[in-house]
C-alpha cells in the first residue's frame, strides 16, 4: 500500500517539476522571443500561408472571438460530416456503421468543445477514419483553442493600455506545432513501446487457451491516446478508456498519461507569471489550486483504498481497496488519484469506473467539475479561475471600501455582471438539466427504466454526474447511465455548447474591457493580488459560489448514499 | 466574415494534413520497431496465437487459475465495466454469490483470504492480471484438479509474480496458465 501512495506522489511531483520549465517555455514562445524551437518557424509560415493568414496582425478581443467561433463552426461541420458517413468511408476494416443524427450531433459538439463526452464505444461506434480524422483532429485543435484564448487574457493583463491583444491564429498554430505535437509524439512513443497498438489492421479473431472464440479490437491507438491526455480531452479510443489494457497497458503508461494530462494546465499557471514578469502571481494561483486539489484528493484516496464496507461485511479481504471497476495493475490509490486529477482538470478520461467508486469519492469528483477551476482544462481552467479572481477582487474591494482594482485596472459594473453571469451559468445548467431528467424519470419510471443502472440515491447521482460532466466540459461519466437516447444526446449537447463558449466569451470580454482602461500604477492603497491573503479570499469565493450552490443536490445523491453504507 | 470562414477552412485542411496524416504516420513508423510492431503483443503456443499479453481472457475452469469476473465476459471488442454502484443491493447479492461460489470451489479457503479482485469486475472487463494473493489462494484447487504437488504449483506462481518498485505487484493470468500447461497439460 505504501508503494501505491509513493506512486501517486511520484506522479504529482513529476507533473509539477516538468510544468515549471514548460511554463517558462510557453511564455517565451507566446511572447515571440527566441527559442530553441524556432526551427519550426518555416512550418508555421507554411500553415499561415495555407490559411491566407497574416500572423502579425493585432486583433481586438471581438476579432479574437469571431476568429475562434468561425473556425469552431467549420470544425463542427466537418465532424458532423465524418460521423454521419463514417460507415461508408475508407479505413473501416471492422465494418462499423455510421452514427445516428442525434448521436453524431452529441459527439460532434462533444469533441468540438473539448468535452469528449462519449455516448458510443470506440470499438463498435467509430471507425479508424473517424477516430483519426475527426476525433483525434479535434483533440489537437480544441486544446490549442483553449491555450490561444488563455494567452489573449494574459495579454490583456499586461501593464499599460492596449486595444490589440495579439494574433489568435499565431497562438493557435504555435500551440500545436511547438507544444502539442512534439509532446504528443514523445508520449505516443512511450505508449507503443509499452504495448499500445498503432496499426490500421482490423481486429484479430482468436481462440483462447481455454477454447473461447474472441476478437481483439485495436487500431491507431497510441497516437490518439497521447493527445487525448495532453490536450485534456479525455475521449478514449476504446469504450473502457484508459482502463483498457491496450490503451493503458502498464503502471508506467498510467503515470505518463496522468502526468501528460496535468502538464499543460499546470504549465499555464507558471507561464502566466513568466509572461507578465510577476512570478508571485503564479505562486498565488498555484497555491490556491493545489490546496483545492488536495482537499478533494484526500477523501477519494482514503475511501477507495479502504474498500467497500458492504463487501467487507461479507468477510472478504478488502486490503486492495474497492476493486469494482478497477484494474489490478493500477491499484486503488492510483485509480483514485487519476479520478480526481481527471475531474479537477477537465480531461475526463478514466482508468477505473467512476460509477463504482465509493460515494464520497464520487462526490469529490463531482466537486472537482463543479468548481472547475482547480487547474481546470487547457487554457479554459485559467479562464474560470480568472472569473473567480474578478469576483474576489470585487468583494475584497467592497470589504475595505475601495474601488476594486485588478493589476492596475478598475473593475466596474460591466465586468462584474459578465463575471457573475459566467459563474452562475454553471450551476444553472447542471441543476436545471438534472432536475428536468429527474422529473422525467420520476414521472414515468417504466418508460425510462433503461436510463439508470443503479437504484435510489446512486441513480440520482448518475444523472447529476452526466450534466456536471457536460457543463464542466469534462466528458467522464457515471457510465451506468443509458445515455445514447435522444433526450440525453440533445440535452447534454446543448449544455456542452453553452458551457464551452459562454465561459470563453465572458472572460475574454472582461479581459478586453480591462485592457482598454486607464492603467493606474500601484500605490500603497492597491489591493495586492499576489499575496496569500488574497489567495485565501479566492479559495473561499470558489467554495462559496461554486460548491455551496450544489450542496442540496450532493446531499440527495452521494451524501445520502454514503450514510446508507457507513 | 466570409473571408474569415475561408481562412478557417483552409487552415483546417492544413492542420488535417499535419495532425492526422504526418503525425500518425510518424508514430506508426516508429511503432514498427516496438515489441509487437504496433500490432499489440501477441502470445503464440504451438504456432497458434492464443492471446494478447496485455488483454485478459476468460479462465473459469477449475484446472486453470481463474481470471477476474468481467462485465464484458472478456469480449475484447466490447470492453466495459459493470458500472454498479457500491450500495446497489442487486450488485451486492451478485458479489456475495461470487464469494460463496469461490468458497465452494476452493474448500478449505476462508472468506478473509479471498482478495477483493476475485469477486469484483474490473474497469475494462479485460483485466489481464491478478494480485499475488488472488493467484496464491487458488493454488490448492489447481493442484488438486491437475493432480500436481501443491508446492510445485505454488513455486510456479511465485515465479510469475511481477514486483514493481512503485505500484501494485501482480500476476499475468495468461502467462501463468501457459506456464502451468507447460508443467502439466490440462486433461480435457
Amino acid at each position: 500500500m505504501n508503494k501505491d501512495l509513493f506512486g501517486i506522489l511520484l506522479i504529482f511531483g513529476s507533473a509539477v517539476l516538468l510544468a515549471i520549465p514548460l511554463g517558462r517555455y510557453l511564455a517565451t514562445i507566446y511572447r515571440g522571443d527566441k527559442s530553441w524551437t524556432d526551427f519550426l518557424a518555416p512550418l508555421e509560415r507554411l500553415l499561415f500561408r495555407a490559411g491566407g493568414i497574416d500572423a502579425n496582425r493585432g486583433m481586438t478581443w471581438q476579432q479574437h472571438l469571431v476568429a475562434l467561433l468561425t473556425i469552431n463552426l467549420a470544425w463542427f461541420g466537418w465532424a458532423m460530416l465524418v460521423l454521419c458517413t463514417q460507415g461508408s468511408l475508407p479505413l473501416n476494416p471492422d465494418g462499423n456503421p455510421s452514427m445516428s443524427p442525434d448521436q453524431a450531433f452529441n459527439t460532434a459538439i462533444s469533441f468540438v468543445v473539448n468535452c469528449n463526452l462519449q455516448h458510443y464505444s470506440g470499438e463498435s461506434g467509430a471507425t479508424y477514419f473517424s477516430q483519426v480524422f475527426c476525433i483525434m483532429f479535434l483533440q489537437f485543435v480544441t486544446a490549442a483553442t483553449g491555450m490561444a484564448v488563455c494567452v489573449v487574457v494574459f495579454n490583456a493583463l499586461r501593464e499599460g493600455t492596449a486595444d490589440k491583444l495579439g494574433n489568435y491564429y499565431n497562438y493557435f498554430v504555435k500551440s500545436i506545432t511547438r507544444v502539442l505535437l512534439p509532446i504528443s509524439l514523445a508520449v505516443a512513443l512511450v505508449l507503443v513501446f509499452q504495448g499500445t497498438p498503432m496499426t490500421f489492421q482490423a481486429k484479430v479473431p482468436l481462440v483462447t487457451v481455454q477454447g473461447d472464440s474472441v476478437s481483439v479490437s485495436r487500431g491507431p491507438v497510441a497516437a490518439m491516446v497521447a493527445i487525448k491526455e495532453l490536450g485534456t480531452n479525455g475521449g478514449g479510443y476504446f469504450g473502457a478508456n484508459s482502463a483498457h489494457p491496450l490503451e493503458n497497458p502498464t503502471y508506467l503508461t498510467n503515470a505518463v498519461e496522468n502526468v501528460a494530462l496535468m502538464l499543460i494546465p499546470l504549465a499555464l499557471i507558471f507561464a502566466f507569471g513568466y509572461y507578465l514578469k510577476r512570478p508571485k502571481l503564479s505562486y498565488m494561483v498555484f497555491g490556491v489550486m493545489t490546496l483545492g486539489f488536495l482537499v478533494l484528493l484526500g477523501p477519494a484516496v482514503y475511501y477507495e483504498t479502504h474498500g467497500n464496507p458492504a463487501i467487507a461485511q461479507m468477510g472478504a479481504d478488502q486490503r486492495l481497496g474497492a476493486m469494482e471497476g478497477k484494474e489490478i495493475r493500477f491499484g486503488a490509490a492510483a485509480s483514485a488519484y487519476w479520478g480526481i486529477t481527471n475531474t479537477v482538470i477537465s480531461c475526463g478520461s478514466v482508468n477505473s469506473m467512476h460509477d463504482s467508486h465509493m460515494p464520497i469519492s464520487g462526490m469529490t469528483e463531482l466537486l472537482g467539475m463543479m468548481t472547475n477551476a482547480f487547474y481546470g482544462g487547457v487554457g479554459v481552467g485559467f479562464l474560470n479561475f480568472f472569473v473567480f479572481v474578478i469576483i474576489a477582487v470585487f468583494i475584497s474591494g467592497l470589504m475595505v471600501g475601495r474601488t476594486p482594482e485588478l493589476l492596475g485596472k478598475k473593475i466596474e459594473a460591466r465586468e462584474m455582471k459578465i463575471a457573475i453571469i459566467v459563474a452562475l451559468l454553471h450551476p444553472l445548467l447542471i441543476l436545471t438539466g438534472t432536475a428536468m431528467s429527474a422529473h422525467l424519470y420520476a414521472g414515468n419510471p417504466t418508460e425510462y427504466a433503461g436510463w439508470l443502472a443503479n437504484p435510489g440515491y446512486h441513480g440520482f447521482s448518475e444523472m447529476l454526474y452526466e450534466f456536471t460532466s457536460s457543463a464542466a466540459n469534462n466528458g467522464s461519466g457515471f457510465e451506468g447511465l443509458g445515455d445514447n437516447t435522444p433526450w440525453w444526446n440533445i440535452s447534454t449537447g446543448i449544455v456542452m455548447l453553452l458551457s464551452r463558449y459562454l465561459p470563453i466569451i465572458g472572460p475574454v470580454a472582461i479581459a478586453g474591457l480591462l485592457a482598454r482602461k486607464k492603467y493606474i500604477p500601484e500605490s500603497a492603497g492597491t489591493l495586492r493580488v499576489d499575496t496569500a491573503t488574497f489567495g485565501v479570499m479566492v479559495f473561499f469565493v470558489i467554495w462559496i459560489i461554486a460548491a455551496l450552490a450544489f450542496f442540496p443536490a450532493l446531499a440527495l445523491g452521494p451524501l445520502a448514499e454514503h450514510f446508507t453504507l457507513y | 466574415m466570409k473571408t474569415q470562414l475561408f481562412s478557417a477552412l483552409r487552415l483546417t485542411l492544413a492542420m488535417l494534413v499535419l495532425c492526422c496524416v504526418l503525425y500518425p504516420a510518424l508514430v506508426w513508423a516508429v511503432a514498427q520497431l516496438a515489441p509487437g510492431q504496433g500490432q499489440g503483443v501477441q502470445i503464440s503456443r504451438g504456432g497458434r496465437v492464443v492471446g494478447f499479453a496485455n488483454v485478459g481472457q476468460k479462465f473459469d475452469r477449475p484446472e486453470y487459475f481463474n481470471s477476474r469476473p468481467s462485465a464484458a465476459d472478456y469480449h475484447a471488442d466490447a470492453s466495459s465495466g459493470s458500472n454498479k454502484g457500491p450500495s446497489n443491493p442487486e450488485y451486492l447479492a451478485v458479489v456475495k454469490a461470487r464469494l460463496d461460489t469461490f468458497l465452494r470451489q476452493n474448500p478449505g479457503v476462508q472468506a478473509a483470504d479471498v482478495p477483493a479482485e476475485l469477486i469484483t469486475a474490473s474497469g475494462s472487463g479485460l483485466d489481464p492480471h491478478l494480485s499475488p494473493q488472488g493467484a496464491l489462494v487458488q493454488v490448492a484447487r489447481v493442484a488438486r484438479a491437475r493432480q500436481l504437488d501443491t508446492a510445485r504449483v505454488q513455486a510456479l506462481v511465485q515465479q510469475q509474480i511481477e514486483t514493481n518498485p512503485v505500484g501494485p505487484d501482480r500476476v499475468n493470468v495468461l502467462r501463468l496458465n501457459l506456464a502451468l500447461d507447460a508443467l502439466a497439460p490440462a486433461r480435457r
